[in-house]
């Protein structure tokens, strides 16, 4: 007979219901590539098999022989078929069948995903899944980032690597996003996991040199350190002579974001020393001829990020100093550069060797001009990630369209984040990569002023974007040609990009351009709202009109209670809504919160404005199988 | 941080008009939206986080904790005043602290000293004036005796140990590859335009006169 009971709350498998994607900046419905995922190819248990009456010595724990019945081996079968299946979502599905797959999905599933850190706890989620090799983590709300919530919100990694040390004792990987990390765990995590392999945070904080120096010491099987636009605070350990001098199995070291100054000496011997070393992100710290040095022991690298990118005080006058170009001309097999942190432009030319080879290139801390940029962009034809600061300007955006057709996400930066300035980027360059790159799925743009018709272009253009991020930075401001509000280009990318999972919008904007959203985003998951809308109809539309909304972000916007409660009926499928300085009332917040247990509501105060009034300056709003979390701060009430 | 942006707060109404239709639309024109925004969203907090942020200036944790906790005085203030006032907002626009930090100190120009083996760079990003960058360039090097004329003020800028100093006038190439004498463009102006540094011996600076506004080839 087979069971076939269901198992106990489809909740707990939306919890798990994530979004997957290697890296971490995007969320999307992709499963992971084989390789980034460890298969436990040894079967999870021992069952005994109808193989014949008796057992030989050895060939199972059980000293009788038992006929298994059904349930049994279609579960063992079960096992050996299920431990092949990688993708997230298959995987949430399987388990929801019957219960007997319900359990041996769980067994068998080797990579937890845990996109809002309070949605289930440490002690749930060891407790179902019993033989996990990786974990993916995110703590705070993206919006944190921007200085729009006060600092010790919460997602301390403290409790999880408390409860993993009890019962992952064979993890290997853990990838973290906006936690709160501290020396403390870090070594908690270097001494409990012996085989620990990879350990990524980005957007992390709270933790040291010392903290690293611990992971750098212990952890003798380590593979991927990469610390990416975390803050690092500087104990004055000097972390990279930590590591053992033996050799490493280092394959990737990113460290560009860690502000402390480092021991080259160390360093160069960490690298000589670290064999299977592929990428290698290096702080501002280094120096060029550094950098030179560098490369000269690693040159298999594939992933490079080249420090400072200029010469340290004492460069002779008139001498060549190294010669870089022939440094980069050995390293054949870079396919990705970054760095640049502090730029002297007529260094440049020194990466031509490799351009030619580039999928992925980060200029977005170098301040290049477009007569800097053009003689090497041009050789860029197979750059598809190309990250750049906006003073390259139009003219510079014309020559990656020009070159660059293979490219599939552009990000341009504002070398001045202000309102009121010119601002050296425009529609004229949006129009432009609209026209070159039509194989464009991901773009985020910062300009100063924008036209509907640049943005309606490449809604034409660029059928295959998933990402669009536009931002506006001058507040309300319209079509700087028509006059008119942005509502048509936006309607114009969710009409015609059928693909578009993640929009962020800006400029003017009027229930209209929700309208379109909430009539042709069916897919959209993501959406970013900042200083747009007139009345509730705008959020209303996209929450009445967007079934596959699970992350919603607006600041300074006028949605009041009855738009917060139109979306009564989908807020259990969202990871979370962030409404700040937006016209909710305590009130509606508190209906929410009745109508909906397992959702924690959190008002936010600012710190300096503690006391209850009806006006709540931020709501975070997230689905929770626990209830209300007991690490609030005291600027956090919950509902 | 520049002091323009504090000026801008307080714009005679004229200028603040002629700015409204040139920046920033509250709203559809006819409509008073921005105005009804700013009262719905104000009850505690007015409608923009009006903290003077040092966009590219700061750099740490405690700085924005005080930004953040700094907000309420701040918005009594601009309450009051009128709401065409580009008041930095925070976390607008939305570029994360660690790239704004950054950013400033992105503007690395090689300095030369005539006669000195050495190049050094220096990050013009980290001063607000031609005295800075002058006083700067004379700690670097420090180690020779000499005085920079200074042409803005008429007055040389002199070194601890002046007895054979040895005068060196400041001069730059710019975008175009002309050289040209310190201070007479703007400072932001030349920040953006400058692209190395030298300090050349006086004795030599026969085809650069004081003060000329036209550009001179280098004499080189």
């Amino acid at each position: 007979m087979i069971t076939n009971k269901k198992p106990r709350s489809s909740d707990t498998d939306s919890i798990y219901m994530k979004d997957d994607r290697t890296e971490m900046s995007e969320d999307d419905d992709r499963s992971p590539s084989p390789n980034s995922i460890t298969h436990d190819s040894r079967p999870t248990r021992t069952y005994t098999t109808g193989s014949g009456p008796g057992t030989g010595p050895g060939s199972s724990s059980v000293p009788e022989y038992l006929a298994p019945c059904p349930d049994q081996v279609l579960e063992n079968v079960l096992e050996n078929v299920l431990l092949f299946l990688t993708s997230r979502k298959d995987r949430n599905a399987a388990s929801l069948v019957c219960r007997s797959w319900y359990r041996v999905e769980a067994l068998t599933r080797s990579d937890l995903f845990i996109g809002n850190c309070y949605a289930v706890s440490p002690k749930r989620a060891t407790s179902r899944f019993t033989r996990i090799r990786s974990v993916t983590l995110k703590g705070r709300p993206r919006f944190a980032d921007f200085n729009l919530m006060p600092p010790n919100w919460g997602a301390h990694l403290a409790p999880w690597v408390s409860a993993m040390a009890l019962t992952y004792p064979w993890l290997e990987k853990v990838h973290l996003k906006r936690m709160s990390v501290t020396d403390d765990d870090l070594a908690l995590l270097a001494e409990s996991f012996s085989g620990f392999k990879e350990l990524v945070l980005v957007c992390c904080d709270g933790f040291g040199t010392s903290g690293l120096a611990i992971v750098a010491s212990r952890c003798r099987q380590l593979k991927v350190l990469d610390l990416i636009e975390s803050e690092v605070s500087d104990d004055d350990v000097d972390w990279i002579s930590y590591f053992p001098d033996t050799g490493t199995c280092l394959e990737s070291l990113i460290f560009d974001c860690v502000e402390c100054p480092i021991d080259f000496d160390a360093l160069e011997r960490l690298v000589a020393n670290s064999p299977s070393l592929k990428k290698l992100r290096l702080n501002r710290h280094v120096s060029m001829g550094q950098l030179h040095r560098l490369m000269a022991q690693a040159p298999r690298l594939t992933h490079l990020g080249t420090g400072s990118f200029s010469p340290s005080e004492d460069v002779g006058q008139g001498e060549q100093g190294p010669d870089y170009v022939s440094a980069f001309a050995a390293c054949k097999s870079i396919v990705c550069l970054s760095g640049f942190r502090e730029i002297i432009p007529d260094y440049l030319p020194a990466i031509n060797p490799v351009c030619a080879n580039l999928t992925s290139l980060n200029f977005s801390y170098a301040n290049v001009s477009a007569e800097h940029l053009k003689p090497i962009i041009s050789n860029c034809h197979k750059l598809q990630i190309f990250w750049v600061l906006d003073s390259i300007c139009d003219e510079g955006l014309q020559a990656v369209a020009a070159t660059c057709k293979e490219l599939r996400e552009l990000r341009v930066f504002p070398f001045e984040a202000r309102e009121d300035i010119e601002g050296p980027v425009s529609e004229v360059g949006l129009q432009a990569v609209s026209e070159g790159c039509r194989k464009l799925q991901s773009i985020l743009y910062f300009c100063q002023r924008m036209t509907n018709a640049a943005v309606v272009a490449m809604s034409k253009n660029c059928p295959d974007l998933v990402v669009f991020r536009l931002c506006i930075m001058g507040r309300h401001r319209p079509d700087h040609v028509t006059g008119e509000p942005m509502d048509e280009g936006f309607g114009a990318i969710v009409m015609n990009c059928k693909k578009l999972t993640r929009l962020a919008v800006s400029g003017l904007l009027t229930d209209r351009a929700f309208a379109y959203i909430g009539k042709y985003g069916k897919i959209v998951r993501t959406l970013s709202v900042a200083f747009a809308g007139d009345s509730d109809m705008g959020l209303k539309y996209v929450l009445e009109g967007c079934p596959r909304l699970q992350k919603l972000e607006i600041r300074d916007s006028p949605f009041g209670d009855a738009a917060l409660l139109s979306g009564l009926h989908h807020y259990y499928n969202m990871r979370f809504l962030w409404m700040s300085a937006c016209n909710l009332s305590n009130q509606g917040c508190q209906q929410i919160a009745q109508a909906l247990p397992r959702l924690v509501v959190e008002v936010i105060k600012h710190e300096d404005n503690l006391d209850m009034d009806e006006n709540v300056d931020t709501l975070y709003m997230y689905r929770s199988l626990e209830g209300p979390r007991d690490d609030v701060p005291r600027f956090v009430s919950i509902l | 941080m520049s002091p323009e942006d504090g000026s801008k707060l307080l714009e005679s109404d004229a200028a603040s008009v002629s700015f409204k239709e040139t920046e920033l639309t509250l709203g559809l024109p006819g409509e008073s939206r921005g105005l009804a925004l700013i009262e719905k969203t104000s009850g505690k907090r007015g409608f923009s986080e009006t903290v003077d942020l040092n966009l590219g200036r700061s750099s740490n944790v405690d700085s924005d904790h005080k930004k953040y906790s700094g907000e309420s005085e701040t918005d009594v203030q601009n309450m009051a005043k009128p709401p065409a006032a580009k008041a930095q907002v925070v976390g607008w626009p939305p570029v994360r602290a660690y790239r704004k930090n950054a950013m400033k100190g992105c503007k690395y120009v090689k300095v030369a000293v005539d006669g000195a083996p050495y190049l050094r760079k220096a990050d013009l990003e980290m001063y607000n004036s031609y005295q800075q960058l002058l006083n700067a360039l004379q700690d670097m090097f420090s180690c020779s005796n000499f005085t920079i004329r200074n042409y803005l003020n008429e007055r040389a800028v002199t070194s601890q140990e002046v007895n054979n100093g040895v005068e060196y006038v400041p001069i730059y190439e710019d975008k175009d590859g002309d050289w040209m004498m310190l201070g007479d463009v703007p400072w932001k102006m030349f920040v953006e335009s400058c692209k190395r540094l030298r300090l050349m011996k006086s004795s030599e600076a026969i085809g650069f006169a004081p003060r000329t506004p036209s550009k001179c080839s280098s004499s080189n």
